[in-house]
């Protein structure tokens, strides 16, 4: 995933995340009975700006710091909770995404909301938009840890491998005519290659010139291989197949040239431009192939150009 | 601009992967080979086509595409929708045909690779 994709994610961890994840669950509640002046201290040594009303388990309705002051001019301090509090509490549930609560934030400006438990009906937690922001950076420090640990992984492998030559090979199976798996060994080698931490350039290559050889196994082909061999400072990757073969190659090279049938090509594919996307693509391609064996095709990469 | 302020502009339909419309959208191609799509659209352009079936997810994901734009109005196939939710790529109809929506992308300010 790349660094401009941060955005996009924080969105999908919106989606992901519960509101029971992120909220605070050490919720600090008063009684109904209590007094509001007794809510001066109790607002000022937890720097709230509101609380939760509970009577037993249930929760009641909220009081706030507005509700607070207008008692206080009012001159009525002593008043019970149950007089000045909301009784119609907005809530949210713990199973909910946060990015409802995102939306209700929105909507309705205020600066938490109870989280209650949708079966019990009980309240469990509160949520802050800071619980929120504390919420998604923790899970996004999560995330970039693992990518980090792949990433660091994988690219110091040839520097921790001892050889006088050294080789990665990836083998991935194409069924033919599967056009519902088609283009998954392009896309895991593309995936592979970018943990070990290749650049993007050569992945964009690697990526077009193997799905275009994907594609031809799975159009033409009862089945066949790729095989990447990872060097150094190169990458190959082969693309066999026990298929019918082909008859004429420099034909077959021309841009345009199809022999592919009419429901393919209806499938958006057998545009004729596979094999000379992977001739710009590659750095050395080599095509060999016999009619009713198979063919051979190889590519080269060179990391350093 | 972004995919869903595009999306709402053009009076577009959501099919896939509602969650990612935040994501900035830097042109756009128009094509219906697949090969065409592999060699000339780039890195968060949209993708202007009348090809439902799920091999445009594979391409979209190949080429980190911002999303797919399905003209005259076809419905994408099924499993289109199950992959393209899966990994989390944007599917996009319009009723209007792919000369229509590439012009009034075009007047939104988009460009491809001339």
């Amino acid at each position: 995933m790349g660094k401009d994709d941060g955005f996009g994610r924080v969105q999908e961890l919106s989606y992901e995340l519960k509101v029971g994840e992120v909220m605070t669950t050490t919720v600090i509640t008063v009684a109904p009975d209590n007094r509001v002046g007794d809510l001066r201290e109790l607002f000022r040594a937890n720097k709230m700006s509101g609380t939760p009303v509970v009577a037993g388990d249930r929760l009641v309705g909220i009081i706030s710091i507005e509700d607070f002051i207008k008692c206080l001019a009012d001159g009525e301090m002593d008043c019970p909770v149950r007089m000045r509090m909301t009784e119609k509490v907005e809530v949210l549930y713990a199973d909910e995404p946060v990015v409802h609560a995102i939306h209700k934030f929105d909507r309705r400006g205020f600066g938490r909301f109870p989280v209650l438990d949708r079966k019990t009906g009980h309240l469990v937690g509160i949520l802050s938009k800071g619980d929120i922001i504390k919420g998604l950076l923790k899970k996004l420090e999560i995330d970039y840890h693992e990518e980090e640990i792949h990433h660091y992984r994988a690219s110091h492998i040839f520097e921790d491998i001892l050889a006088d030559k050294t080789a990665i090979r990836l083998k991935y199976d194409v069924r033919g005519k599967d056009f519902e798996n088609a283009g998954a060994s392009a896309s895991a080698l593309k995936k592979t290659l970018s943990r070990l931490g290749f650049h993007p350039q050569v992945i964009r290559r690697v990526a077009i010139a193997t799905y275009e050889a994907e594609m031809n196994i799975v159009v033409f082909t009862p089945k066949g291989q790729m095989l990447a061999d990872i060097h150094p400072d190169h990458i190959e990757v082969k693309a066999v197949d026990k298929g019918p073969g082909i008859p004429d190659i420099e034909r077959a090279l021309v841009p345009g040239f199809s022999t592919a049938p009419e429901w393919v090509r209806e499938l958006g594919f057998g545009a004729g431009m596979g094999l000379s996307n992977i001739q710009k693509s590659s750095d050395k391609m080599v095509l060999k192939s016999k009619v009713g064996k198979g063919t051979d095709l190889r590519m080269t990469f060179f990391l350093y150009r | 601009m972004k995919l869903e302020e595009i999306v709402h502009e053009l009076k577009m339909d959501v099919r896939s992967a509602g969650r990612n419309l935040a994501r900035e959208v830097r042109g756009g191609y128009a094509s219906d080979l697949l090969s065409d799509v592999m060699a000339n659209a780039e890195k968060d352009y949209l993708w202007v086509t009348l090809q439902i079936h799920q091999n445009i997810v594979a391409v979209a994901v190949l080429k980190e595409l911002a999303g797919v734009i399905i003209v005259n109005g076809r419905e994408p196939e099924p499993e289109t929708l199950a992959k393209a939710e899966k990994e989390g790529v944007p599917i996009l109809v319009t009723q209007l045909p792919t000369f229509e929506i590439v012009g009034r992308l075009h007047q939104l300010g988009f460009r491809g690779t001339a």
